[in-house]
Parts: C-alpha cells; structure tokens; sequence
C-alpha cells in the first residue's frame, strides 16, 4: 500500500507512525534487546544468589583478585574507546572510527584471552560443571553458567566490532550503527560490574 | 537532544566518567577485603554495582540525553524485572534453615 492510498484528499488516516519515542528504530530494538538481556542476566544472578544463600558449604576459591582485576581494567578501558569510536564516527572521521573499533574489539579478544586462561586454571584445580573439590557443585554449574553466557557476549559483542566495523570502513554502515553496537559493548560492560562483586568478590579466600 | 547536544560534550567528560566508574570498581575490590559479615559486604558491593550501571547507562549508553519518556519507560521495565525476581528469598532461607516463620513442633 502506498502512501497516497493511506491519504484521502490531503488528510492522513493516522496509519502513518512515527518511531517510538521519536528514537530511530534501530537503537530502539538494540534497547529493548538490553531490556530483555538484563531480565537473563538479572535471572541468572538471582539463581545464583539462591544458591548461595541457601547452601551452607559454598566454596570460596578465589585467593587472588589480580586477573578479575585486570580484566574489569580491560572491559572498562574498552567502553572508553568504544565511545572515542563513536565520537569520530559522529564527526565524520572515518578512518579514525574504525581504528578506535578495532582497538575496542582487540581488548575484548584481551578480555576473552584473560578468562580463559582464568578458566583453565580453575579446571586444573579440579572444577567442572559437576564437581570440585572445595564444596558445593553447584558452585562449578553457577559460575560456568554465568561467566560462560558473559563470555558468550563478549565473544558476540567482538564478532559484531569486526563485522560493523568493516562495513562501516566499506561505506555500507554509518555512525548511527556504531552508536547501535555502542550500545550493545556498553551492556557488556555493565553486566560485568555485577558479575565481579557477586562470583568473584564474595567468594575470595580470607 | 541528543546528536546534536552529544556532538558538543567533550570526550574530558567521557574520560572523567570512566575514572569514576575505575574508582568505583576499585573501591569493590577493597570492600572485598574488609573485616565484615557477608550481608553486609553484599548491601556494600551492590550499591556501588548500582552506582556504576547508572553512570554507564547513563553517560555511556547516553540514556540521560535522550528523551524523558524513554528513560522512564527503560527504568520502569528495568526496576520491574529486578524487583519481581525477588519472590524466592524466603524458599532460599528454606533450604537452609527451614520453613521461615514456621511453628516450633508440639
């Protein structure tokens, strides 16, 4: 249907919406995605929060804070040049823009590199999904389950820096799909902030 | 407001808020290591959490330059989905410590 048939002699049938919120369609998606993912996320901690309330014997693994450290270092130093990338995509400096997305998705590859390595030291002391040797299994189960869909979202969040990245480089993409993936590495971000206090921080050995 | 007011904010204010939230985080990793109980460390941890998502939603993702409907509108489902997860509390205490507020046995 065209829009002079939505129009009757100059007057609109009231079909024709604008985006809600007066925001474009596409950050609108991106947010209500956050939406969604925050209620996973939320979901996931909370589970875990049960557990480890409800279970007297929870392990405290952690006796070191140094690599937990370095990589919030890393995720929060990659939201800053995530943004430096949207700052010189909104002022037209194209090269510049995808340098700085490629400086973003190479700390989140840090990132990725830096818990792994976390998660291979733990599985050489004995954890898995299912058992080890501190206490609990529903320990190994929580933490692979949380850190695991984090990691997902890391991973993800580095796949799509690379893929927007090149397209916007080709001309294909703009700055406002950089504020978009923006939006997405942010919440990666933001998500992190809970996950360390919560896994990490409150079962540190003393 | 918002591309064209974002275009003229400096990245001093961007640098500034990432300080913040590295100060923030910092002061987790401290919390971590006071001589409390573990409620309490957690009431601590979590509010600065809190204080940290808000300066990143709101500098970094941008939330505060866009419109009030919009901030309200991704507040208002945000706030719903964290509050309504609260239910199962009570049935965490269970596990432990039995049913809570349940009688002594005859």
């Amino acid at each position: 249907m065209s829009q002079a048939d939505l129009t009757m002699e100059g007057h609109t049938t009231g079909l024709t919406l604008g985006p809600a919120f007066s925001i474009p369609t596409k950050k609108f998606a991106m947010w209500l995605f956050i939406i969604a993912d925050t209620m996973t996320f939320a979901g996931c901690l909370v589970a875990y929060g049960f557990l480890r309330h409800g279970t007297a014997d929870w392990p405290r693994p952690f006796h070191s804070i140094t690599n937990v450290a370095l990589m919030t270092f890393v995720l929060l130093t990659s939201s800053l040049t995530m943004l430096c990338g949207l700052r010189s995509a909104k002022a037209q400096d194209k090269a510049g823009a995808f340098r700085w997305i490629l400086i973003t998705a190479v700390l989140g590859i840090v990132f990725a590199l830096l818990h792994i390595r976390e998660w291979l030291g733990l599985i050489g002391e004995g954890m898995t999904l299912f058992k080890n040797p501190w206490g609990t299994p529903l320990f190994g189960a929580s933490f692979f389950s949380i850190t695991g869909l984090h990691l997902t979202h890391v991973t993800c969040g580095i796949i799509a820096l690379l893929a927007v990245g090149v397209r916007y480089n080709g001309g294909r993409y703009n700055a406002d799909d950089i504020e978009v993936l923006g939006l997405y590495w942010h919440f990666v971000d933001l998500v992190w902030m809970f996950v360390v206090p919560l896994v990490y921080l409150l079962n540190l050995t003393h | 407001m918002t591309t064209d007011a974002r275009k003229n904010d400096g990245i001093g204010k961007d640098i500034v808020i990432y300080i913040c939230l590295l100060g923030l985080a910092a002061l987790q990793f401290v919390i971590a290591y006071q001589n409390i109980d573990a409620a309490q460390m957690l009431m601590r941890m979590l509010v600065v959490a809190f204080i940290e998502a808000g300066l990143a939603a709101l500098y970094f993702m941008h939330l505060g330059t866009e419109k009030r409907g919009f901030l309200l509108f991704v507040a208002v489902f945000t706030i719903a989905v964290l509050l309504g997860l609260q239910f199962g509390w009570t049935d965490s205490s269970r596990m432990l410590r039995g049913a809570p507020f349940s009688r002594p046995p005859m």
